[in-house]
């Protein structure tokens, strides 16, 4: 039988000493919606698991004031949609954490953790992508900061250093008149992982956008920043022609598999279609703002 | 192997048992605290028949570590009514028929409880999506919906 | 019947076991445990087809904490030259589906079990047990099963003359179908396909054995039926029946999946090698894997009509997944498919066919929804390119009362009409539907019809009067979805008393007489009519009891209103005696009150169900979704209409599933890639909208109270009537299930 041991630290200092320490046989404990699933499936056999919840860093929603925002990354997606201006605020982020799963998944799964799992299908990293969240990182050789986009390395993989811990999310300041949008596609209305995801955050000026971000989950082996598609729509009026541009791009960026959840050229035809719905409502939303 | 201790609370009595650390709040409600009111269909999160609420908040037991619940507040179907009287959703259930087999119906009812405590005056729609994490596939929703919705309007009725 | 005085018939009433499932008190078959209990778990196949040479469990015996195991050696074999069947069972499959004897035939096919202290050192030791296979060319799908050169599952089995996948044809035949498509002015020919889908119940399948000292053995497990696990489990250790008491626990959902074992025989073989009291309970993932879906198919349907409808001749064959092992339902779509109609000339052909994926179980109306998705869309497209209404060919070509179903029967009331003009009058079909709402969405409409057979059967129920004058009624019958709130209203009504004065229970296996399974839209029927029988004789024993005293003959004696009164003025004047006072003296006057009736019942008139639907259809993503659902039902009477209504409900939204979104899928290992409630997408709350029963109460002639099944109909117009709505939203008929997004999109993009 193997012996599992127990931490639930209070000090983040203690939580990387002891991940460290582990040397590879801890798992860190956020929400546990997927970490459970995977001890249970006999996926993981984590000798230690380290529950990060006991530590106030990680629990906190920050308002930095300007629209930014700091989020600890074991905030679970029901504390951040009960905080009383984050969801005016990033409203995309928001839809896209509390995508994760069911009311019940909602009640414990957190952004850190649907980062850190690694499937290029988790709902948030797309819109944390599209927001240009950093992401705040803690390690036996200290703190460092990342673009969200730069910790997935492929399914189940991540560029965290050993002992390395998810600390927060660090939303940017916004302009007036940005707005953002996260849509996925998925065979039932609730209760399945995206087939296609989609996060497009828009900084609008009298119409035109100014500034953009696209963030493409579910098509490749990592979440994607869609660059070309952001191009694509800067400086436009997000006329049928630009739509289209941006959406080629996102088919063009796709790498997808054939599994069990979608084919590969499903897959492709619904990333410029997502592209299109969801830069609509994210102009919608900055147009409100 | 040595277990842990966990001292917390089910249904507001204060309680203690042990358990593995892997041991999910699942096992140790239908385990050591013989509470097996909280069914498991998936263990896996994908059904919500193990639905609980830790302080408040749904979640599905089966998603969360027996030991994590030192120090809260447990709540599970065993709960849910006073004595002889039913919460105004059990009663609601029978009287519209709103379960047939019955296996979902605890956690159907817990979240439900934990849908209309936000929401007081959902819609069909809020209904529908507050209970997409429990599978029912006796009943097609139909009843379970109604009885929530209907519930909600006696509820509201006898506050005011 | 339809009687309008019913106190408690047609009575939404608050069900017997109501409280106890509310609460968390009702005692489900994993909910149990015995003192020294222990745990046991299942080895199960890694392989999809694979040669067992040999089994050494040395290891796992050794391991601290086991206390048996058990391989097929330790199963009561039933060798392959001699059917022995239980029911619709075959013992030869049944033991070799419980534990693999020569062959592991699917991924996940039991190969060994390990009892143990725990489930962690059981799950320990089944990894210690070696296993030496001989790895063989798998098989999955019917089109690659029925090839030449397909790899065999079972050498023995011989098909024209050959070894073959091919474990058994069903055909039924009238008139001539070549003359009756040579009279016929349209033509239409199709073939449809359709994966297996899960029954899904939530409670996963579970028991608790004990094996005594003295041999005799209990059993807490939930199923559709304990004397079939009583039988089974015997047939398969070989305990006598007379030695095991099977308890049903309540269960948690079942469809037709729960009417056979799959784990009880192993338990008890588990608990008489380890002298423990054993309990097995299944994972999700175990349960999707390995146990029995409903079959997917490969049909062929022609169907020959004249310029004004009317049909002269259907051909259809039926390609159906049995699994590892022989027995697919042919009988649902080979009999069930052209049976509502009167055609001339029928030619209704089915094979079974083996292939390495779990053996099927019984899933509501089995067989008869696949053969309605290919007969109803046919028939759908003939009413199209006739220029009909779909519903008026369908009133046009109805069987009636009188005719020769294929299937045999001279029917006698046929209640299919009503079912389809319930629908052709109601506002649902009469609404208009908006089929371009908004740009990119489309919607349609679409309607099917379906027949059950439904089914009567043996049953045993008793009744027995309290010394306090009140009634338990005992049947035998695991109840799944509220019968005995529907029992409960019978009784009351017969006895006129209190509804609340009637608690109803389900029996074991050595407290009740035989009862048949719960399937086939039965229980309702069998059990109300073998319920009314007991309590009329009690009635009788009531007048007796009534007559000693009053010293008048019981037969000008009357029970009205819970009450013993003369039957009129010849009889003399006496104060009425009620229940409460009979059973009071009930000693004295000749002892306990109280019956048991066995009954094989018949009269079970067949089920008809007409349903429309209106669909919308996210074009670019290729999304379907349920807008509208009413579904026509001839129930002949509604017991309890709350729960007649639930099971239309139910069925229809599982039909919902299997259209869209259930599917099987395998991985090139032949292994189940989606063996989860996440990947195998059964409808959530917010996918579906209400569901409307149209209740129709024909009486059934033959019944006491006129109950037809209910339960099996409502899941055969589901496939087709939301296929042909897809079709009137798109254009494009759909002739493969399910039709999950990216099938309808890959589908759009075809001519």
């Amino acid at each position: 039988m193997t012996d599992i041991r127990y931490l639930a630290p209070s000090t983040l200092d203690e939580a990387v000493r002891a991940f460290a320490a582990a040397s590879g046989a801890a798992r860190i404990l956020a929400g546990g919606t997927d970490l459970l699933v995977q001890m249970r499936a006999g996926i993981a056999k984590p000798g230690t698991i380290i529950d990060i919840k006991k530590i106030p860093e990680l629990t906190a929603i920050e308002d930095l004031g300007g629209g930014a925002y700091r989020i600890g990354a074991a905030v679970s997606g029901a504390v951040l949609a009960e905080h009383p201006t984050f969801r005016k605020a990033w409203p995309g982020v928001l839809e896209a954490v509390n995508l994760i799963g069911s009311k019940q998944v909602q009640g414990r799964a957190s952004p850190g953790g649907n980062l850190c799992n690694g499937s290029p299908a988790g709902d948030s990293v797309p819109a944390m992508v599209a927001a240009g969240a950093v992401v705040t990182i803690q390690g036996p050789n200290g703190r460092r900061d990342l673009p969200v986009e730069k910790v997935p390395a492929g399914p189940g993989r991540t560029t965290l250093a050993p002992g390395e811990i998810v600390v927060a999310f660090t939303l940017p300041q916004r302009p007036k008149g940005s707005g953002d949008a996260y849509l996925r596609m998925i065979p039932r209305t609730e209760m399945d992982i995206a087939v296609v995801g989609m996060g497009v955050n828009l900084t609008m000026e009298g119409g035109v956008v100014k500034a953009a971000r696209v963030g493409l989950g579910a098509v490749a082996p990592t979440v994607l920043l869609v660059e070309d598609a952001a191009k694509a729509l800067i400086g436009t009026k997000l006329d049928d022609a630009a739509l289209e541009a941006a959406a080629a791009a996102c088919r063009a960026a796709c790498k997808p598999i054939n599994d069990k959840r979608g084919t590969i050229a499903y897959r492709i035809k619904v990333a410029g279609v997502l592209l299109k719905r969801t830069a609509a409502i994210a102009a919608r939303r900055a147009g409100g703002n | 192997m040595s277990k842990i201790h966990v001292s917390t609370s089910v249904n507001g009595e204060p309680v203690e048992f042990l358990c593995d650390a892997s041991a999910s709040m699942l096992d140790a409600l239908r385990g050591p605290l013989g509470l097996t009111g909280t069914k498991e269909g998936c263990g896996t999160g994908d059904c919500g028949a193990c639905s609980i609420t830790v302080d408040g908040r749904l979640v599905c037991s089966c998603l969360m570590l027996a030991v994590e619940a030192e120090g809260h507040e447990i709540a599970t179907i065993e709960g849910m009514a006073q004595g002889e009287t039913l919460h105004p959703l059990q009663r609601k259930f029978l009287e519209m028929a709103a379960l047939q087999c019955g296996i979902c119906t605890p956690g159907v009812l817990i979240s439900a409880r934990a849908l209309l405590e936000k929401n007081p005056d959902p819609t069909e729609e809020e209904v529908r999506f507050g209970l997409a994490g429990n599978l029912c596939r006796c009943t097609g929703y139909d009843k379970i919906v109604r009885a929530v919705l209907e519930t909600a309007a006696e509820m509201r009725e006898t506050v005011r | 019947m339809n009687d309008m005085t019913n106190k408690w018939i047609g009575q939404r009433t608050i069900r017997p076991d109501g409280a106890d499932k509310v609460t968390g008190r009702a005692q489900y078959s994993a909910d149990f445990a015995m003192p020294g209990m222990i745990h046991a778990k299942m080895l199960r196949s890694p392989h999809a087809h694979a040669r067992i040479r040999g089994i050494d469990t040395s290891k796992a015996e050794a391991l601290p904490g086991v206390k048996a195991v058990v391989t097929a050696k330790d199963v009561v074999d039933f060798p392959l030259d001699k059917s022995v069947m239980l029911g619709i069972q075959d013992m030869r499959w049944m033991c070799r589906n419980v534990m693999a004897r020569e062959k592991a035939l699917f991924h996940g096919h039991p190969v060994a079990a390990v009892a143990a202290i725990n489930e962690e050192v059981a799950a320990a030791a089944c990894a210690l047990i070696e296993v030496d296979y001989e790895v063989l060319p798998h098989v999955i799908e019917i089109e690659d099963a029925i090839k030449p050169d397909a790899p065999i599952l079972h050498e023995w089995n011989k098909f024209e003359g050959k070894p073959s996948n091919i474990a058994g044809t069903m055909v039924l035949k009238t008139g001539d179908v070549e003359k009756g498509f040579a009279e016929a002015d349209v033509v239409i020919e199709r073939t449809f396909t359709s994966r297996p889908v899960h029954q899904g119940y939530i409670e996963p399948h579970a028991c608790t054995v004990s094996y005594a000292a003295d041999g005799r053995v209990t059993i807490w497990s939930s199923s559709q039926g304990q004397f079939m696990v009583r039988a089974m489990t015997s047939l398969l250790t070989g305990v006598p029946q007379s030695n095991i008491r099977a308890i049903p626990a309540e269960i948690g959902g079942g469809f037709g999946a729960k009417t056979i074992v799959y784990l009880e025989p192993i338990a008890v073989l588990l608990s008489k090698k380890s002298g423990r009291p054993v309990k097995m309970v299944m994972t999700r993932d175990e349960v999707q894997r390995a146990t029995g879906p409903a079959p997917g198919s490969l049909s062929t349907v022609k169907i020959g009509a004249r310029k004004d409808g009317t049909i002269v001749a259907a051909q259809g064959t039926f390609y159906l997944q049995a699994g590892a092992l022989p027995g697919s339902p042919l009988r649902g779509p080979v009999g069930c498919s052209f049976a509502a109609y009167a055609i001339p000339n029928v030619l209704s052909v089915g094979y079974d066919v083996v292939s390495n994926r779990s053996k099927v179980a019984a899933y509501r109306a089995p067989g008869a929804p696949l053969g309605a998705f290919a007969t109803e869309c046919v028939l759908d497209e003939i009413a199209e390119k006739l220029g009909l209404d779909p519903l008026e060919m369908r009133l046009k070509n109805s069987a009636k009362a009188g005719d020769k179903a294929i299937y045999g029967p001279v029917f006698g009331e046929v209640t299919f009409k009503e079912t389809v003009e319930s629908i052709l009058h109601h506002p649902h079909y009469k609404a208009p539907l908006d089929k371009n709402p908004s740009p990119g969405v489309k919607r349609g409409r679409g309607v099917a019809s379906g027949f059950w057979y439904n089914a009567g059967g043996e049953s045993s129920v008793q009744v027995n009067i309290t010394e306090d004058g009140n009634v338990v009624v005992t049947t035998g019958h695991p109840d799944v979805g509220g019968s005995r709130a529907s029992i409960a209203n019978v009784v009351a009504e017969l006895l006129g008393i209190d509804h609340s004065r009637v608690s109803v229970l389900i029996g074991d296996t050595m407290t009740i007489g035989f009862s048949n399974l719960t399937g086939g839209s039965r229980v309702t029927f069998a059990s109300a009519m073998v319920a009314t029988a007991s309590t009329e004789k009690v009635i009788g024993q009531l007048k007796e009891r009534a007559g000693k005293i009053w010293g008048i003959d019981a037969e000008a004696i009357k029970w009205e209103d819970g009450m013993a009164l003369p039957a009129g003025d010849n009889a003399g004047k006496f104060p009425p005696l009620s229940l409460k006072e009979l059973a009071a003296k009930a000693n004295e006057m000749g002892g306990p009150i109280g019956t048991q009736v066995q009954l094989n019942t018949t009269g079970a008139d067949p089920g008809f169900a007409t349903h429309c639907v209106d669909v919308e259809v996210d074009v670019d993503l290729g999304i379907v979704r349920v807008l509208r659902y009413t579904a026509a039902q001839d129930v002949g009477r509604a017991l309890h209409p709350g729960y007649v209504e639930g099971q239309i409900q139910g069925g229809v939204v599982q039909g919902i599933g299997w259209a869209l979104s259930e599917e099987y899928l395998y991985d090139k290992n032949g292994r189940v890639d989606n063996a989860s409630f996440l990947d195998y997408r059964m409808p959530v709350c917010s996918d579906v909208p209400m569901i409307d029963p149209v209740v129709i109460e024909i009486p059934n002639p033959k019944h006491p109270q006129g109950v037809r099944g209910v339960g099996e109909a409502p899941i055969v117009p589901p496939l087709a009537a939301i296929a042909n709505a897809v079709h009137d939203a798109l254009g494009k008929r759909f002739y493969a299930l399910p039709m999950s997004p990216p099938r309808v999109s890959e589908r759009l993009e075809q001519p």
